[in-house]
């Protein structure tokens, strides 16, 4: 299949249902696995990577549910289509930064990325929507499973399996989420629990992982180690201590609502009025505006058919989804803010003004999907 | 006292955190601190910091002149990247990356998933191992016919591996 067919369909993962799924925005799991004493990428010579990238992919692209996948090599992608598959988290930007020796294979809904010669020789993901750790675990466990017979994993008896850099031995996975937090930042909660969280052992990010700025209120929990404990273990922990993460969100709008409704309400109002009538917008503003107006719809302010345009729309106003609607590939970041702006405007037509009388009193973020 | 980042500047941040269970300091230079972002509570963890840090001096443990021999890494190599050249590094640097793989994670034995030919071949070691000593014992009670049952069993064991 060709690139064109994933740009032009977002992932599964945004249209998709899953429990949680109005804080969760996602659920993923990484694993990162090597070939035995072959150098890892950062250290091989470009043949020694070439080489492993042929072994890895060929190997891949056998995996049954990797048919008619997507697969290419990173320096046949132009730095606009590296970028929208970065913003689709489908991979790393230090992928995107790789190019000969290095290797994409994604399946057709998205759910399934194999990055080859990233930081290692294979680090391969499952993404699916909502709260659903265990499935994403179970997807990529399976695909490893399936190509062990295939390629020789370097594997040590007491430190597991071995990773270019020592953080990830043991598992080699990382598992986490992506949560939206308006309520917690609105009421000043969120450094507590970020300290919280740290504490653990786990970890709290912005949108794109390790040393990236949290936007749209979204942050990425995940795990911290990688040694010492079983996949299943590290998983139900994050699980844990995300449920309780909901909960916190939770019990925060209802608070805000209780005590604060008017700011609340004003805010709401605010972002819905510049979003509609705004004629330049940065990403960041455009992503915080979002993200409010994503609260409004889980306080039943907005339609919630209209759940769906306000989730693509944090993805199609990133800079590259922007500027490859407009199939342009250089575009100054003022020509992007106008086209943002224009953008957000039409699909909002749709939306109607906030409904002040369906204001939400039930306890939020549980619908009936939710468990 | 000196920045831990930095190592030139006077350190005047003092950073305390307790990251599972174990308490980690660090001291840091205005200009480091606020590279690393300690200025702002949100965008920090010192675990992070230390994961990439601390790392490097743990390495010197072993001999500068020590090269893999499968990639040609070596320490120094190491302490510019962070990272290691290849899977047998964890073999030829395992004195110095002892300590900072203990420090970095949960416990210092992996319990988690492996590769069904490493159980499978795990196995049959210990499978052997048994036999072996049974074969012991029973050359030991004089029970002849027994023990060149359980030489044969061996024997077929190991050419089975090497099949």
């Amino acid at each position: 299949m060709k690139l064109t067919e994933i740009i032009e369909n977002s992932g599964e993962w945004l249209k998709g249902d899953g429990p949680h799924r109005n804080i969760v925005v996602s659920s993923r799991v990484r694993l990162a696995r090597n070939l035995r004493s072959k150098p890892f990428p950062g250290w091989a010579k470009k043949a020694e990577r070439i080489e492993v990238l042929k072994i890895v992919k060929s190997a891949v692209e056998q995996l049954p549910e990797m048919e008619d996948a997507y697969t290419e090599n990173l320096e046949a992608l132009s730095p606009l289509e590296k970028q929208v598959l970065v913003e689709r988290h489908l991979i790393s930007r230090e992928h995107a930064a790789k190019g000969v020796g290095s290797g994409v294979v994604m399946n057709v809904n998205q759910s399934l990325s194999f990055m080859i010669n990233e930081e290692d020789h294979l680090r391969m993901q499952a993404i699916c929507c909502g709260l659903q750790l265990d499935k994403v675990f179970s997807m990529i466990n399976q695909a490893d499973s399936e190509l062990e017979p295939m390629l020789d994993f370097a594997f040590h008896p007491q430190l597991g399996y071995l990773t270019a850099c020592p953080s990830n031995v043991g598992t080699g996975m990382r598992a986490s989420a992506m949560l939206h937090l308006p309520g917690l930042v609105m009421s000043d909660q969120m450094n507590k629990i970020i300290n919280s969280v740290n504490k653990i052992g786990l970890a709290v990010r912005g949108l794109h992982g390790e040393g990236t700025e949290a936007m749209g209120n979204l942050f990425q929990v995940s795990n911290q180690t990688t040694l010492g404990e079983a996949e299943e273990e590290i998983i139900s922990r994050l699980n844990d201590v995300i449920e309780k993460i909901i909960e916190h969100e939770c019990n925060a709008r209802q608070l805000l609502l209780q005590k604060k409704p008017v700011t609340l309400l004003d805010q709401i109002g605010r972002a819905y009025g510049v979003l509609s009538y705004a004629h330049s917008i940065s990403s960041k503003e455009a992503l915080n505006l979002l993200s409010v107006i994503k609260l409004g719809t889980d306080l039943n302010l907005f339609p919630d058919e209209n759940r769906i345009l306000v989730d693509e729309l944090f993805i199609e106003t990133q800079p590259a989804h922007l500027q490859k609607g407009a199939h342009v590939q250089k575009m100054s970041a003022d020509e992007r803010d106008t086209l943002r702006a224009s953008l957000i405007r039409a699909k909002l037509l749709v939306v109607p003004k906030p409904d002040v009388a369906k204001i939400a009193t039930q306890p939020l973020g549980t619908t009936e999907n939710d468990e | 006292m000196q920045c831990d980042v930095c190592q030139q500047k006077e350190a005047t941040v003092f950073l305390t955190q307790i990251v599972g269970g174990k308490m980690q300091k660090v001291n840091l230079c205005e200009a480091c601190s606020k590279d690393k972002g300690v200025n702002d509570p949100t965008g920090f963890a010192l675990a992070d910091l230390l994961s990439g840090m601390g790392a490097a001096q743990e390495i010197e443990k072993n001999p500068a002149s020590q090269r893999c021999p499968v990639c040609g890494f070596t320490q120094a190599d190491f302490k510019k990247t962070g990272r290691l050249g290849c899977s047998t590094c964890y073999e030829v640097f395992a004195e110095g990356l002892e300590g900072m793989i203990r420090n970095m994670h949960k416990g210092p034995e992996h319990v988690g998933k492996a590769p069904v030919a490493y159980l499978r071949s795990r196995q049959i070691d210990q499978k052997i191992k048994t036999l072996q000593s049974s074969l012991q014992e029973a050359v030991a009670a004089e029970q002849y016919e027994k023990a060149a049952d359980l030489r044969d069993q061996i024997r077929r064991i190991e050419a089975g591996l090497e099949a």
